[in-house]
C-alpha cells in the first residue's frame, strides 16, 4: 500500500544499466517489458476501450441522454452524496488512528492495525449482510428503528455505512508507514517549545503528511464511488432513490439498454481516470519531497 | 480552527440527510417491489395509472420501482424495504412476507380476482435460431450434450416455476416421484450457470452466448426475441407446461403507515382495467381478461397445455416445503452433482 515502495530510483537503475557485469541481457529486458505491456493491453486497456466504444455506438446524443435521464441524475447525486459523507469521516478516522498507532505506545496496538485491515479481507457482500442483520427490521436495532421511524437499510444511511466500511482502511493504511518513517521527534520538539496539541498537529504533523493524506483520500474516494457489492445488498434497488451509479449500470444492462449502461459505466471510468491523474500528480509531489 | 468548525457540522449534515429521506417517504409515493422480468411492463403501466389517478382525485402520484429475483425481493421486504405494494413471481413469496412480518393480511389472495393474479404466464424454451440441437420437449433437456440455462430456484421465482414445470412433466410421464427426481437431477447436471434472477439467466443465454436452451417465462422469451433480434432465437413450446400466476398484494401495514393504502389498492385494482389488460398482453403476459386486450396481441400466444401448482403439488406452501426449503429436494439433487 505504501506509495514509497513503488518509486523507482533513476540513479540506481542507470548505474546498473551501465555496468556490463550487472546488466541483464537485452532479451530479458524486452521479454519482461513485452509481457507486462501485453498484460496491460489485454486486461486493462482493451476493456476500457470496449466500454467507450460500446457507450458511443449509438452516437453522442444517446450518450448524453443516458446522463440527463432523471434516474441517472439521481444515481449520480446519490453516489456523490455517499462519497461526500463517507470520505471525510474516514479521513478523520484515518488520521486519528494513524496518529494513535505511530505516536503512542499502548496495549493492543497490533490488534488495532489488524482491524483496520479487516475491510480489505472481508467480502463486501458479507459487509452488506451484516448491516442487514444489525439494522434490518429483524436485526438487533430493528425494533427501535421501526418505533422511531428511522430508516437505515434500503436508504441513504445504509449506503453510507456500507461505503464507510469498505473504504475504512485507505487513509489510515497510507498514513501509518509514512508517519512511522517520520518518527515523533518533530512533534516532541514542538511540544518542548510550548506548542499545544492542536497546534502541533496543525503546524508540524499535517504539513508532513499532507501529500500522503491526499493520496489516501483519493483512493478512498475512488473506492467509495465504485463500490458495488456491499451497497447492492443494502440498497433495495429503488430507482431514482437508492440506486448508486454502479447499481444503475447493472440495471440498465439488465434492461437491454446497453448503450446507456456503457455510457454510465464510461462516466465511472472517466472518474477513475481523473483519479489516476490526480494520484500521479500527488505521487510526483511525494517523491519530490522524499528525494529532494 | 475552520477545520474543527467543519468537523462539528458533520452530525448535522448526516441528520439532515436522514430527515430528507423521511420527507420523501411521506410524499404520495408508491414503492412497487417487483420481480425481474416485469420492468418493461410496469414502466409502461405506471404512467397510465398516474394519469388515471390524477383524473380521479387530482393528486399526483410518483411510483418508484425496485426489481430483482423474486425470492431476493421478498427477503428485502421482510428485512424492511418499505414496499407499499409487492408484485412478485409467485404466491409463496407473498405468503412468506405475510408470515414473517405480519404486514400483509393473510387473506391477500382473495382480495382481487383470479387469486390476485392479474396476468398469467407459462414456461417455454428459448433456443438458438434453427434449433440446432433439435430440442422439442422436456425429454430433450436431459440429453448428455445439452446445456440448459435456468436461474437458481432458491432466489428466483421464475426458476421455481421452471423446476416445477419440469417436475410435473416428469412425474406424469415416468409415473413416480423417484423417477421425477432422477429426471430433475439429470437436468440440473446440464446447467452450467445458476444466475440469481430470471433476467440474469436471460442475459447469460442471449448476451454471453452460453447454453443451448433457456428455460424462461414466456414473456421473457418474447422480450429477448424482440429486443435482440428474431433472426437469432426462436421459441419452442413443450408438450405441457405450468400455469404461472404472478400475484400482487398491498403491504397493508406499510401502506397504512405511509397513508397510501387507498392509492395502493387502486393501483393494483387498475391492473384489471381494460387499459392495463391490453398493456399486459402487449408485453406478452397473458391477461386474465383476454377479451379486454387487442385480439392481435392475444393471437401471438401459442396454444399450450398447462397444469397448475394446485393440481400437481397441492399448494405453493407445500411445493416450497418439499422442493425449495433447506434440505428439500432441490438441495438433495444439487449437492450430489
Amino acid at each position: 500500500m505504501s506509495t514509497l515502495a513503488i518509486q523507482t530510483h533513476p540513479s540506481q537503475t542507470t548505474r546498473f544499466e551501465k555496468n556490463a557485469a550487472t546488466r541483464e541481457p537485452n532479451w530479458v529486458k524486452y521479454l519482461l517489458l513485452g509481457i507486462s505491456l501485453s498484460f496491460f493491453a489485454l486486461f486493462l486497456l482493451l476493456p476500457l476501450i470496449a466500454v467507450f466504444t460500446e457507450a458511443l455506438r449509438k452516437g453522442l446524443e444517446t450518450y448524453w441522454l443516458a446522463f440527463t435521464d432523471a434516474d441517472a441524475l439521481s444515481a449520480i447525486a446519490l453516489t456523490l452524496t455517499a462519497a461526500l459523507i463517507s470520505v471525510p469521516l474516514n479521513l478523520v478516522f484515518g488520521v486519528a488512528a494513524a496518529w494513535a498507532i505511530t505516536k503512542f505506545e499502548f496495549r493492543g496496538k497490533q490488534i488495532l492495525i489488524t482491524f483496520i485491515d479487516l475491510p480489505f479481507s472481508i467480502s463486501p457482500v458479507i459487509v452488506g449482510l451484516s448491516l442487514v442483520l444489525v439494522f434490518g427490521v429483524h436485526g438487533w436495532f430493528g425494533e427501535w428503528l421501526v418505533a422511531n421511524d428511522v430508516k437505515v437499510i434500503f436508504a441513504l444511511p445504509g449506503i453510507v455505512l456500507a461505503t464507510i466500511f469498505v473504504t475504512f482502511p485507505f487513509v489510515a493504511r497510507e498514513l501509518i508507514p509514512l508517519m512511522q518513517a517520520q518518527g515523533k521527534e518533530e512533534e516532541e520538539a514542538a511540544i518542548v517549545l510550548g506548542a499545544k496539541g492542536w497546534q502541533t498537529f496543525w503546524y508540524v504533523t499535517l504539513p508532513n503528511i499532507k501529500w500522503g493524506l491526499l493520496y489516501g483520500v483519493i483512493l478512498c474516494n475512488a473506492r467509495a464511488m465504485g463500490e458495488f457489492g456491499a451497497v447492492s445488498v443494502v440498497s433495495g434497488h429503488i430507482r431514482g432513490e437508492t440506486n448508486t451509479l454502479p447499481l444503475h449500470v447493472e440495471i440498465l444492462y439488465n434492461e437491454y439498454n446497453f448503450s446507456a449502461a456503457f455510457a454510465v459505466a464510461s462516466l465511472l471510468a472517466l472518474l477513475a481516470l481523473l483519479t489516476l491523474v490526480i494520484k500521479s500528480y500527488v505521487e510526483h509531489k511525494i517523491s519530490k519531497r522524499t528525494n529532494g | 480552527m475552520t477545520f474543527k468548525k467543519r468537523l462539528s457540522l458533520l452530525p448535522f449534515i448526516i441528520s439532515a440527510a436522514v430527515t430528507s429521506q423521511q420527507l420523501i417517504a411521506k410524499d404520495i409515493t408508491l414503492l412497487n417491489v417487483s420481480y425481474d422480468p416485469t420492468r418493461e411492463l410496469y414502466q409502461a403501466f405506471n404512467p397510465l395509472f398516474i394519469d388515471y389517478w390524477k383524473q380521479r382525485t387530482g393528486d399526483d402520484v410518483t411510483i418508484k420501482q425496485s426489481h430483482g429475483g423474486a425470492g431476493k425481493q421478498a427477503r428485502a421486504v421482510i428485512d424492511g424495504l418499505q414496499a407499499d405494494v409487492v408484485t412478485l413471481a409467485l404466491a409463496y413469496d407473498i405468503d412468506a412476507i405475510a408470515e414473517k412480518t405480519g404486514n400483509i393480511d393473510s387473506n391477500w389472495e382473495e382480495k382481487l380476482p383470479n387469486n390476485s393474479a392479474p396476468y398469467t404466464s407459462t414456461i417455454v424454451f428459448l433456443v438458438r435460431k434453427g434449433n440446432p440441437k433439435n430440442i422439442k420437449d422436456w425429454d430433450d433437456l436431459v440429453k448428455p450434450d445439452i446445456q440448459v440455462i435456468t436461474p437458481n430456484p432458491k432466489s428466483s421465482g421464475g426458476a421455481r416455476w421452471n423446476y416445477l414445470a419440469a417436475w410435473g412433466y416428469a412425474e406424469e410421464k415416468y409415473g413416480s416421484k423417484e423417477k421425477a427426481k432422477d429426471y430433475i437431477k439429470q437436468l440440473f447436471k446440464n446447467v452450467p450457470v445458476l444466475d440469481s434472477g430470471a433476467r440474469g439467466a436471460t442475459n447469460t443465454f442471449v448476451q454471453r452466448g452460453i447454453g443451448d436452451v433457456l428455460l424462461a417465462w414466456e414473456n421473457e422469451a418474447f422480450l429477448a426475441i424482440n429486443e435482440l433480434g428474431p433472426d437469432q432465437f426462436e421459441i419452442v413450446v413443450p408438450s405441457v407446461s405450468i400455469l404461472a400466476e404472478p400475484p400482487v398484494a398491498v403491504v397493508d401495514k406499510v401502506a397504512e403507515k405511509h397513508g397510501t393504502k387507498e392509492v395502493a389498492e387502486a393501483y393494483l385494482a387498475y391492473l384489471y382495467s381494460p387499459e392495463a389488460q391490453g398493456l399486459a398482453a402487449k408485453h406478452y403476459y397473458r391477461p386474465v381478461l383476454p377479451a379486454l386486450a387487442d385480439p392481435k396481441d392475444i393471437a401471438r400466444f401459442p396454444e399450450i397445455k398447462t397444469f397448475t401448482v394446485k393440481q400437481k403439488f397441492g399448494s405453493w406452501q407445500q411445493a416450497q416445503k418439499t422442493h425449495f426449503s433447506d434440505g428439500g429436494e432441490f438441495d438433495q439433487i444439487y449437492t450430489v452433482k
